[in-house]
């Protein structure tokens, strides 16, 4: 058989294993430094995060210690930032820098997880929808809405009045508000995609519906996916601290960004580093995260700005 | 006969209403089309866009229900079959899309695509498995070292051999080719067309070869069969059907053509129809094509004329005034 | 559009009717009693009883849910269990700071944020752009409680220590009173929530404004001579205001419901910390009416931008 429509560059040498779309996504964020610099941070403060009980050891402060003598002046105000005490010291006398660190893993874990069971269920709720259509289709978009029109405080403060403030019921309220904005991407490219040829041809092979919706359109719905989940971390972690800032989150002595922010509270007149580290950290962390996902979205489709800004929500406590 | 078609209908609903949906109308995609293929045989099928050639290729295939009407594989009744059912002669029927960029699988590599009809039904995996899918790369024309590629980094050409590698894997004995070639450049048709010539011979294929261009499907079928909104109009063997039409609408689709030979273009008469093809909600009483035929005459309007044969010649025409026989 | 209307119409009162069932359900799963909460400590099994009877919570959950229904319907959301004030009647009373924060800081935000967005859209990667951007992502990175005790810190607490003392810290004063110090009592909260707010619609604006001025019609316009600021305001933000408008509708919602955070950030007192104290003392008749409020709020928010769909945007028809 002829090779003339081969073009020129694929003849011969070349690489075998082809340039996939994530290949050609990754060499274009390798020269988007923003992403680049916002993907050093999150991976630094993940790094840090995990890291805390070491860092803890190396200090000398545990992040329950209450230091007495040094971490409470004469008129029991916390002591500002120093050698010992580089964030300064809370209410009690406890080390901030040990505190926010610690309250890195909390912030960031329910951040993860939460987006990522809302990711999961929003992923298989949408496929079902978007691919089967009709009644399945009407019942579930109704769910979304539901879900996405529900004063998500006030639920928030019905679901910790019946379980209690705990990490798992802060995990469980952010995944149940975040899953339908998920779910609604993913319907409205499922619906696109399963009218495409690929699908008609696999069917045609005789390949069953969970075959179809996870071998054939999931692997498309990636991208998207990939970018809303980034977006959403950040959301969860302003939520978690909206929800631990009015006790119905993280309790103490647990220290997390929003407690920790909720403490501070009381004391910004006297104490400007008890809310400005905690309230930086949390910043940083949120911000990397938003110009990573952007940077990803562009990255993977620069065109897929359109269906992110119409859809994109953000949750807070306004 | 391999596959027996007859009187397949399908019909769509058109709904309305913002409570209670209600049927308003239906859209006539395919309004009662028979015929038979015999196993090896090419069997051509043309019309406009929009003549409903492709739904009956999905019909065909199993993967739209059919309103009414029956189609039979090899003797077996496969109209409507439950999925579970159906899942064997899928095996036997294989489809080539039209759209090489869209029947592939962007996010998957062609050593899966390819593959992905052995996998499904379990035919073999793991090295016998790859071994297979690149000598069927291999057989129509592509490089086996490929394997690991992406559908963007080949051609149009190269994506439609794909196409065939996967229509073959399961070696099949009806392929529906729907509009294999249209997408492509000219030169690169002839290719394809001659690749599917090839492995008709070497595989016994049986094709159902759809196009909106009679002069591709002449080279590569037996019959030819012409559809006009939702019927066939006029079936024959390929070469009386291309030379000496029957039906005013082939005749008119012919000339629409591009012809080579300029004695030949001397000929012939460009016939132009005016008016659009009218809607397949509503289809024209009578014969479907009155309105546009330069031949209609009052019984045209009133009464639908039946697919038969004239004395004296070798197809049929469903037309109360076809063409005269110049021999 | 009737049609189209009407069903909307009527799926907003299946949500409604779902919310308020399940906020129902939820109430009863909760290990809290408030006839228990209000007898008291010292109260003897039998007393407690008597409160429940009087309540009416010893009937079994249907019975109490459609009488809930019941009262509705004639527009009655039912008394608190713990004060014995109809729920209308209290909600009224807090009503004002809430609904005073929410214009204020609705017009504020959306003011700022469409103006932003525009600003960003007309000038793409600019300096003014970039920077804008930032700024907005900055602000969506932000929980609110955290612009708010920002705001504190510098604008009133810095500045007093300045010795400008011209913003007050917290607390709310009611407009009948002293229009002034009303305005005066509600700047930072009014900022706060623009700030957060008026970040996403900045972005959101500067999405739909580049959308919108990529389609032929606008290069037509163009074509033809139209002014550019015409073009802009008159044809582009026009159809570009729809998804705004849309996102407006859905934050309706949010903001009804959450509200609490600055609420509680400056002290005002409103429909969000009555429905955090109705949950903690378990007062029902209270949080079934915030719910309810909040919920059928959302649902005419929702049923107006469909509505503003047709009348902003020439190219959808609705039906």
């Amino acid at each position: 058989m002829t090779l003339t429509e081969i073009r020129p560059g694929a003849v011969g040498g070349g690489p075998v294993a082809g340039r996939g779309p994530w290949q050609l996504a990754w060499r274009r964020i390798r020269t988007d430094k923003v992403a680049m610099v916002s993907g050093a941070v999150v991976v630094l403060l993940c790094a840090l995060a995990l890291a805390a009980p070491l860092i803890a050891a190396w200090t000398g402060h545990g992040p329950d210690e209450q230091f007495r003598d040094t971490g409470i002046t004469a008129q029991g105000l916390p002591v500002p930032p120093n050698g010992e005490f580089w964030f300064g010291t809370d209410r009690l006398g406890r080390d901030l820098f040990v505190r926010v660190l610690y309250g890195a893993r909390v912030s960031l874990l329910v951040g993860v997880v939460a987006t990522g069971m809302a990711a999961l269920v929003g992923v298989v709720v949408g496929l079902l929808a978007g691919y089967y259509g009709g009644a399945v289709d009407t019942l579930l978009s109704r769910l979304m809405d539901v879900v996405l029109s529900f004063p998500y405080l006030i639920f928030a403060i019905a679901v910790v009045s019946i379980a209690g403030p705990s990490l798992t019921a802060t995990i469980g309220v952010i995944a149940f508000y975040s899953w339908a904005a998920i779910a609604r991407v993913v319907r409205g490219q499922t619906l696109a995609l399963k009218e495409r040829e690929y699908v008609e041809a696999a069917r045609s092979m005789g390949a069953g519906d969970l075959r179809i919706m996870f071998v054939d359109i999931l692997p498309n719905l990636l991208a998207p996916v990939i970018v809303l989940t980034t977006l959403l971390v950040p959301a969860a972690i302003v939520f978690e601290s909206t929800l631990s800032y009015l006790g119905l989150g993280i309790v103490p002595p647990t220290p997390s960004w929003g407690n920790l922010l909720s403490e501070a509270q009381g004391f910004y007149r006297v104490a400007y580093w008890y809310l400005g580290f905690p309230a930086a950290t949390l910043l940083i962390t949120t911000l990397a995260f938003n110009l990573l996902g952007d940077g990803i979205r562009d990255a993977i489709d620069p065109r897929m700005e359109r269906l992110f800004s119409r859809r994109r929500r953000t949750r807070k406590g306004a | 006969m391999l596959l027996e078609v007859s009187n397949v209908v399908k019909h769509y609903p058109i709904t309305a209403g913002a409570l209670f949906k209600h049927v308003v109308g239906q859209v006539r995609a395919v309004d009662g089309v028979s015929f038979d293929l015999a196993a090896g045989e090419t069997l051509g099928l043309v019309g406009e866009t929009g003549c409903g050639k492709s739904t009956l290729a999905r019909c065909l295939a199993g993967l739209h229900p059919v309103t009414s009407g029956s189609v039979r594989f090899d003797g077996t009744d496969i109209t409507n079959l439950p999925r579970r059912r159906m899942r064997p002669y899928r095996r036997d029927i294989q489809v080539i899309f039209q759209d090489p960029y869209g029947s592939l699988n962007p996010r998957r590599r062609v050593g899966s695509i390819i593959a992905d009809p052995l996998v499904i039904h379990r035919v073999m995996s793991g090295e016998q498995l790859r071994r297979t899918v690149q000598e069927l790369m291999e057989r129509v024309g592509l490089n086996p070292e490929h394997y690991n590629r992406f559908p963007a980094e080949f051609s149009g050409g190269q994506r439609q051999r794909i196409g065939v590698a996967r229509a073959l894997a399961l070696r099949p004995r009806l392929i529906i080719c729907d509009e294999p070639v249209s997408a492509l450049d000219v030169s690169i048709q002839a290719q394809i067309l001659n690749l599917l010539k090839d492995l008709q011979v070497e595989y016994g294929l049986t094709y159902l070869f759809i196009a909106h261009d009679l002069s591709v499907v002449r080279h590569i079928s037996d019959r030819i069969a012409v559809m006009y909104l939702g019927k066939i109009v006029e079936l024959g063997a390929a070469d009386p059907v291309y030379d000496r039409p029957r039906h005013p609408y082939t005749n008119a689709l012919l000339s629409a053509t591009a012809v080579a030979d300029p004695d030949e273009a001397q000929r012939r008469r460009r016939v132009v129809l005016t008016g659009d093809v009218p809607s397949p909600i509503d289809p024209p009483s009578g014969c479907r094509f009155h309105p546009r035929c330069p031949r209609a005459q009052d019984i045209c309007s009133t009464e639908e004329p039946l697919l038969e044969g004239t004395e004296g010649t070798e197809g049929t025409a469903a037309c109360h005034f076809p063409m005269e026989v110049v021999v | 559009m009737r049609a189209f209307l009407l069903r909307r119409a009527l799926l907003g009162l299946l949500v409604l009717w779902l919310v308020t069932l399940g906020t129902f359900l939820l109430f009863y799963v909760a290990p809290s009693d408030p006839a228990r909460t209000l007898a008291g400590r010292q109260a003897t099994p039998e007393q407690v009883e008597l409160i429940r009877h009087n309540l009416g919570l010893d009937r079994p959950i249907l019975t109490q849910y459609l009488d809930y229904l019941g009262k509705l319907v004639h527009g009655d959301l039912g008394q608190s269990y713990f004060s014995g004030e109809s729920v209308g009647k209290l909600l009224a009373a807090d009503f004002p700071p809430t609904f005073s924060l929410v214009l204020g800081g609705a017009v504020l935000w959306f003011s700022l944020g469409v103006g932003a967005g525009v600003l960003s859209a007309t000038r793409v990667r600019s300096l003014v752009d970039r920077g804008l951007t930032l700024l907005a992502l900055a602000g969506v990175s932000m929980p609110t409680f955290v612009v708010g005790l920002l705001l504190l810190y510098f604008l009133f607490f810095q500045l007093t220590m300045a010795g400008v003392p011209v913003l007050p810290p917290d607390s709310y004063v009611p407009f009948s009173e002293n229009p002034a110090e009303w305005a005066r009592h509600l700047i930072l909260p009014w900022v706060t929530l623009a700030t957060v707010q008026a970040a996403s619609y900045a972005r959101l604006t500067r999405g739909s404004m580049l959308d919108v001025l990529g389609e032929d019609y606008i290069r037509t316009a163009r074509a033809k001579g139209v002014p550019e600021r015409s073009v802009i305001y008159r044809h582009g933000l026009r159809a570009a205001l729809t998804p705004v408008v849309t996102q407006l509708g859905v934050d309706v919602g949010t903001l009804i419901g959450g509200v609490v955070v600055t609420e509680s950030v400056f002290g005002l007192g409103g429909v969000g910390q009555a429905v955090v104290q109705a949950f903690i003392s378990g007062d029902l008749p209270v949080i079934m009416g915030v719910v309810t409020l909040a919920t059928t709020a959302v649902v005419v928010a929702n049923l107006l931008v469909d509505v503003a769909y047709g009348l902003l945007d020439p190219r959808i028809r609705l039906s």
